[in-house]
């Protein structure tokens, strides 16, 4: 198309640990022995594998409480959303839109931006390929920052170990919020983004 | 793009199927996580226990979703919604109750509100000061269930389960009586008031009391129960009485129960028993009056001290109580005098009144007793009122035998029954004390008084010559006197002529005494001297200066 050769007219691959270029079809990277393929295997299927469990154990994380306090005798088990509107109705807008967007706004657009990935590379879409890379770059950026929720409850419930006067519990609905945020690195890690270039040549696979 | 899937050859077939098997495994992490979150929603599904509906009187201290529902301080619920009743009258808590409190569903399960309450008890719910309140439930035993109940405002005083029996008590007013107030036996608490309502017709309360086992196995059948509320402070007749049970009875009032001194027939009571609930102890103690009859007193003296309620003695045994205290008009004598009107427990009399009652004879009862009185008064029976206690002049009517005592007729026919009176005691004392005050009166203090006046004067004349006459002479002796001494004083002082004389004397004497003391000395070491004469050598001790004399140690001579 333009002037520069995809590698599969040359018949070699590139090793994904070491950069070496490789023979099309050796399995395994003749310099660092690691595994080697043109495209990351099964990347379409395993990344939405991913992605559903995720928005399963979505569900959970939402409705089960995340955290228990006891402060003076008087004991709450708090969901994430009850924890955001708590925060918000008590005045702290700052800390309520904090929690919003790291454990609500973040997911989401994790799951809508990998389906929407997922879609169009399946259906071999050329429409925004370059902003589409961009998103996807955007999403392993925010991958890192998912985690906030289950640290801060983590912690929180390390620290205020006060008995009787106060005490902070995790519950079962970070361990599904942590599990979120694990299956969608893992959709994203397994989602390869030259995927969303192929569609520019024809027969990749 | 479509001309790459070209028209599907029928070998490509199995190749299709292979992939698919191969794809699955990925599969098994949404699978694995659809079937946990169906696990979780299954298991809750099976947890959810029944939803009941309590109403209260006002939400106070209750909060929906928080306010947890506790048996034996064991979360078994949480109320999900509170919401006013369609009247505005209640507001209607729903609880979600948990699959293990299926019990709390019961018709006769009771709900109430747990909030810090402080009484003469003790202070309970102090937990709910910083956690909030709670609503406390306690399962019934009712076959039947159901979903609306209605909630206590107070806690109940006895849960559902504990042993023991419940007693009713008729009473004329509950007193400071509440529900809570403890029920003594031998001033051990053994129970306590659960229950309280006005009778049906409006005349009277019952009081539903629960005393604990074992304790219940002392309520006898013919056990007596009074009201042991506060202090009990009577000054009547026979002085100061002071009686109560413990210091939360006197706060909070209290019922205290016990058989009689004397009950032979007696059972462990059955639960639900009616008893009467007694004014007092005394009352309560006492054996029974049987009924009452009215007589009436005609005083013609004051009755200053007499109130209702004062005892009416016979022969010293209090057989009554005065119940009226009025003054009548005599047009006759122009004075009004005092009807006192009285009812007496013949039954107090005890054997005495079996036997006058076998000695009346026939009739209805009225004309029995009428006819037995008619025979006292006959002998001499006269009321008289009394002086029980000098310090409060407190009075009681004393029924006594007076042989001397003027006859009256008596009218067996009037209702109600008279007694005829003689003045009172006190009367007697007071004409003695007026006896007295009359004879202080006839002293003759105005002679006595002249008297004193002369003897007074004279005194005063006396006192005059001494101060003129004898006073100045006084005072020249003493002048005299104060010359003498001091010339005696000028005689003795250490400079005067008569003392310097004196010392040269003495000092005289003593050299003398020291020149006789070298002789002798001298004398006792050469004898022989006194005839020869003293020799060359053998002077004197006090010339060589070594006499065998320690005080005579060579002084310088004057």
């Amino acid at each position: 198309m333009n002037g520069i050769p995809y590698a599969r007219e040359y018949k070699v691959t590139l090793c994904h640990v070491c950069s070496y270029v490789c023979p099309e079809d050796a399995h395994e990277c003749p310099r660092c022995d690691s595994p080697v393929h043109r495209r990351k295997p099964n990347s379409l299927t395993r990344t939405w594998a991913f992605l559903i469990a995720g928005l399963i154990f979505y569900i959970p994380a939402n409705l089960l409480p995340v955290m228990y306090t006891t402060m003076l005798g008087s004991s709450s088990e708090n969901t994430i959303m009850s924890g955001v509107i708590e925060f918000a109705e008590g005045g702290s807008w700052d800390i309520a839109i904090l929690i919003f967007i790291a454990s609500v706004v973040v997911p989401c657009i994790k799951f809508l931006v990998l389906g929407l990935m997922l879609v169009t590379c399946q259906r071999r879409s050329t429409w925004a390929m370059r902003e589409r890379s961009r998103l996807f770059r955007f999403i392993e950026l925010i991958g890192y920052w998912s985690m906030l929720d289950v640290l801060v409850v983590a912690l929180v419930a390390a620290l205020v170990q006060f008995r009787g006067l106060s005490t902070i519990e995790p519950r079962l609905g970070i361990l599904f919020f942590g599990l979120v945020v694990v299956m969608t690195m893992l959709a994203a890690m397994t989602f390869d983004p030259r995927l969303i270039w192929d569609a520019e040549v024809e027969d990749v696979r | 793009m479509s001309d790459n899937t070209l028209p599907p050859s029928p070998p490509t077939r199995p190749q299709v199927k292979a992939r698919k098997v191969r794809v699955s495994l990925v599969w098994l992490v949404p699978i694995v996580a659809a079937l946990i979150g169906l696990s979780m929603v299954v298991h809750d599904f099976l947890n959810v226990g029944p939803k009941v509906v309590v109403s209260f009187l006002t939400a106070e201290g209750l909060e929906a979703k928080k306010t947890q529902v506790k048996y034996k301080n064991v979360v078994i619920g949480i109320v999900t919604d509170i919401e006013l009743s369609d009247d505005r009258t209640h507001v209607l808590a729903s609880i979600d109750l948990n699959q293990s409190a299926v019990p709390f569903t019961r018709a006769d399960t009771q709900y109430w509100v747990v909030r810090p309450r402080i009484g003469a008890h003790g202070v309970t719910g102090v937990d709910t000061l910083l956690s909030g309140a709670f609503i406390g439930a306690d399962a019934g035993s009712s076959e039947e269930t159901k979903k609306d109940f209605t909630g206590l405002e107070t806690p109940p005083a006895v849960t559902f389960g504990e042993k023991g029996k419940r007693f009713i008590l008729h009473t004329d007013d509950l007193g400071s009586l509440d529900i809570g107030s403890p029920v003594y036996f031998r001033r051990i608490q053994v129970g306590q008031v659960v229950a309280y309502e006005l009778a049906k017709d409006g005349k009277g309360v019952d009081v539903e009391i629960f005393v604990g086992a074992p304790n219940d196995q002392y309520v006898l059948t013919d056990s007596r129960f009074w009201n042991a509320s506060g202090v009990d402070v009577t000054l009547g007749a026979s002085g100061l009485k002071v009686s109560t049970q413990s210091m939360a009875s006197i706060l909070s009032g209290g019922i205290a129960f016990r058989e009689p001194k004397y009950s032979p027939d007696a059972k462990i009571a059955d639960g639900n028993a009616e008893f009467k609930l007694f004014e007092d102890q005394a009352t309560a103690l006492a054996p029974p009056d049987g009924e009452p009859k009215y007589i009436r007193m005609r005083f013609n003296q004051s009755l200053r001290g007499l109130v209702v309620n004062a005892p009416v003695d016979f022969l010293g045994v209090n057989i009554g109580r005065v119940v009226s205290v009025d003054l009548d008009y005599d047009a006759a004598t122009g004075t009004f005098p005092g009807i006192v009107g009285a009812v007496i427990y013949p039954q107090r009399l005890g054997a005495a009144n079996d036997k006058l009652q076998q000695q009346a004879g026939a009739g209805d009862d009225e004309e029995k007793t009428s006819r037995v009185l008619g025979q006292f008064i006959e002998r001499g029976l006269r009321a008289q009122v009394r002086t029980g206690n000098l310090l409060t002049g407190q009075l009681y009517v004393a029924m006594d035998f007076d042989p001397k005592a003027p006859k009256v007729s008596y009218n067996a026919k009037a209702r109600p029954l008279e007694i005829p009176t003689v003045p009172g005691s006190f009367d007697k004392l007071q004409e003695q004390l007026q006896a007295f005050v009359d004879k202080l009166g006839k002293i003759p203090l105005d002679d006595l008084a002249k008297n004193l006046n002369g003897s007074l004067i004279e005194l005063q004349k006396t006192m005059k010559q001494v101060n003129s006459d004898v006073l100045p002479q006084m005072r020249g002796a003493l002048q005299q006197a104060q010359k003498t001494l001091g010339t005696a004083n000028e005689t003795l002082s250490d400079d005067s002529p008569a003392r310097q004389q004196l010392g040269q004397a003495m000092e005289e004497v003593q050299r003398t005494a020291r020149s006789v003391r070298v002789l002798t000395d001298f004398l006792s070491r050469h004898p022989e001297s006194l005839i020869r004469g003293r020799s060359g050598d053998a002077a004197p001790g006090s010339y060589k200066g070594s006499s065998s004399s320690r005080e005579i140690a060579p002084e310088p001579a004057q």
